[in-house]
């Protein structure tokens, strides 16, 4: 379920910024590895919503810190 | 005395081809790039005709890239990649870089698009990017972020004279010491069912539906308005020192600029052409050149029944007997309008005319319009001389505006 989710994600990421999908790993940053800044993570956070039918509240993207923390929470919500 | 401001690169994406080479050889060709519009929509439109880019601008970025960007984004950024390379991307203080992109409308596709998926899925689908894909300083903002301008973004709005103003304020910014190297150009990409149908309303646009390439028909007794277009023109304007300095192959001489308004109408051109001769005038002093210096002018030449005949007598008026000895050509007929680009991609053929000694030939004029008292260049392109050679580029606009510029040979 987890590698799912991230291979689902890693393709999102490589869509919206332009990310290699090889790069994005569990332990991965958002923000200082992968340089995805705060527009581009609300288009990850509607585009998972899509995918796995979650709800991804503002007040829990902040706590999304890396691709791990991500993974956990879809596949935790989803 | 103002600092001279030379043309070191060009960049364009238009319905003719997806860069300048590509375009220029069939503007010289006298090929139209104007096509029946292969959308269902079409249906209740009186104009189903437009130039459509030649080259999908999308295709020629990254996909994370383009998704962020309007399509008159899009073409802009296209445009300026082609125009900084050509200039070999100088080194240049970014402090000392600036960028000028204009365009008549902005991103209004994006922002109907935004509105279609509000109503289809709610308001929490609509894209962090849709306030800067709608802005109109967005173009001149995108090209700023890519060069790493920092001296200044500025997006002149003024119609169908955008592009051509973009231009003047880019190389005043030169000229007043703020840069010493601009890109400058202008952009518009704004064909959808609600824009045809608003210009079709003002009765503005060709209904040469059965014959798309004959639809844009500057000058000739024929016309019924003009076709719609997209795409963008951008060229790189340095201080002529710098240029110097670096190195820089020289394409042209930015003369000067006259930028004037109308006072008559909303939309209508002054009949008598007013406001548009004495911006040609202006721009003329403006460059320290003479009326008889003038060879050739690119004219704003849209297409419409009014509005040739309305800048025939500005040319007149402001050049006098020496108008017999002018090519006068109207690249539209091949081009379509492309409104904000407009005047930006007219400046990038002015220049490469003087450049090649060529006036390009407008398309489509079989039977000259007895009202205009032109020497109007059709058939084949026309040679020009050698020497020192100056030439004219005009732009008017919804809203009464009137911009001229004067460019000189290298």
């Amino acid at each position: 379920m987890s590698q799912q989710i991230l291979e689902g994600l890693a393709a999102i990421v490589n869509e919206v910024a332009g990310v290699p999908v090889a790069d994005v790993q569990l332990d991965k940053s958002f923000i200082d590895d992968l340089d995805i800044d705060s527009l581009s993570m609300v288009e990850v956070v509607i585009a998972a919503e899509d995918k796995w039918g979650v709800k991804i509240p503002d007040s829990e993207v902040k706590n999304l810190k890396t691709v791990g923390d991500a993974v956990t929470f879809i596949s935790a919500n989803s | 005395m103002a600092r001279q401001v030379v043309i070191t690169g060009l960049g364009m994406t238009t319905p003719v081809g997806g860069d300048v080479e590509t375009t220029w050889r069939a503007i010289l060709a006298g090929e139209p790039g104007i096509v029946c519009i292969d959308e269902p929509w079409t249906h209740d439109q009186p104009s189903k005709i437009a130039g459509i880019m030649a080259v999908d601008p999308a295709g020629c970025l990254e996909p994370h890239e383009a998704r962020k960007l309007d399509r008159s984004q899009q073409a802009a950024l296209v445009a300026a990649r082609e125009a900084w390379a050509d200039a070999g991307a100088p080194a240049i203080d970014p402090d000392r870089l600036g960028a000028v992109v204009a365009t008549g409308i902005g991103g209004l596709i994006s922002l109907i698009n935004s509105y279609d998926l509000l109503l289809e899925r709610g308001a929490s689908r609509i894209s962090p990017h849709m306030v800067t894909m709608i802005m109109p300083n967005g173009s001149a903002a995108q090209v700023g972020l890519e060069i790493g301008a920092r001296a200044g973004v500025h997006t002149p709005v003024s119609a169908c004279a955008s592009g051509a103003e973009a231009v003047s304020y880019a190389a005043r910014m030169i000229q007043e010491g703020r840069a010493d190297v601009v890109v400058a150009g202008g952009t518009e990409a704004v064909i959808h069912p609600v824009t045809m149908a608003g210009f079709a309303a003002m009765r503005a646009l060709s209904t040469r539906n059965d014959d798309p390439a004959a639809a844009s028909r500057p000058y000739d007794i024929d016309r019924d308005g003009f076709v719609m277009g997209e795409g963008a023109g951008i060229m790189v304007l340095e201080s002529a020192e710098f240029a110097a300095a670096r190195g820089a192959k020289i394409y042209g001489v930015y003369g000067g600029s006259g930028l004037t308004s109308d006072g008559h109408h909303i939309a209508q051109p002054d009949p008598k052409g007013r406001g548009a001769a004495r911006a040609i005038t202006e721009a003329l002093d403006d460059a320290g050149v003479s009326v008889s210096d003038i060879v050739h002018i690119n004219a704003h030449a849209t297409s419409t029944p009014q509005g040739d005949i309305a800048e025939s007598a500005a040319i007149v008026a402001a050049l006098g007997s020496h108008t017999d000895n002018v090519a006068v050509t109207g690249t539209k007929s091949m081009t379509g309008h492309l409104l904000g680009g407009a005047g930006a991609v007219e400046s990038i053929f002015t220049v490469l005319a003087l450049r090649d000694r060529l006036v390009p030939p407008t398309a489509n004029l079989h039977n000259l319009d007895p009202q205009i008292n032109l020497d109007i260049v059709a058939g084949a392109p026309r040679p020009l001389p050698a020497g020192d050679l100056a030439a004219l580029n005009n732009s008017f606009g919804f809203g009464g505006h009137d911009v001229a510029l004067v460019f000189r040979s290298a």
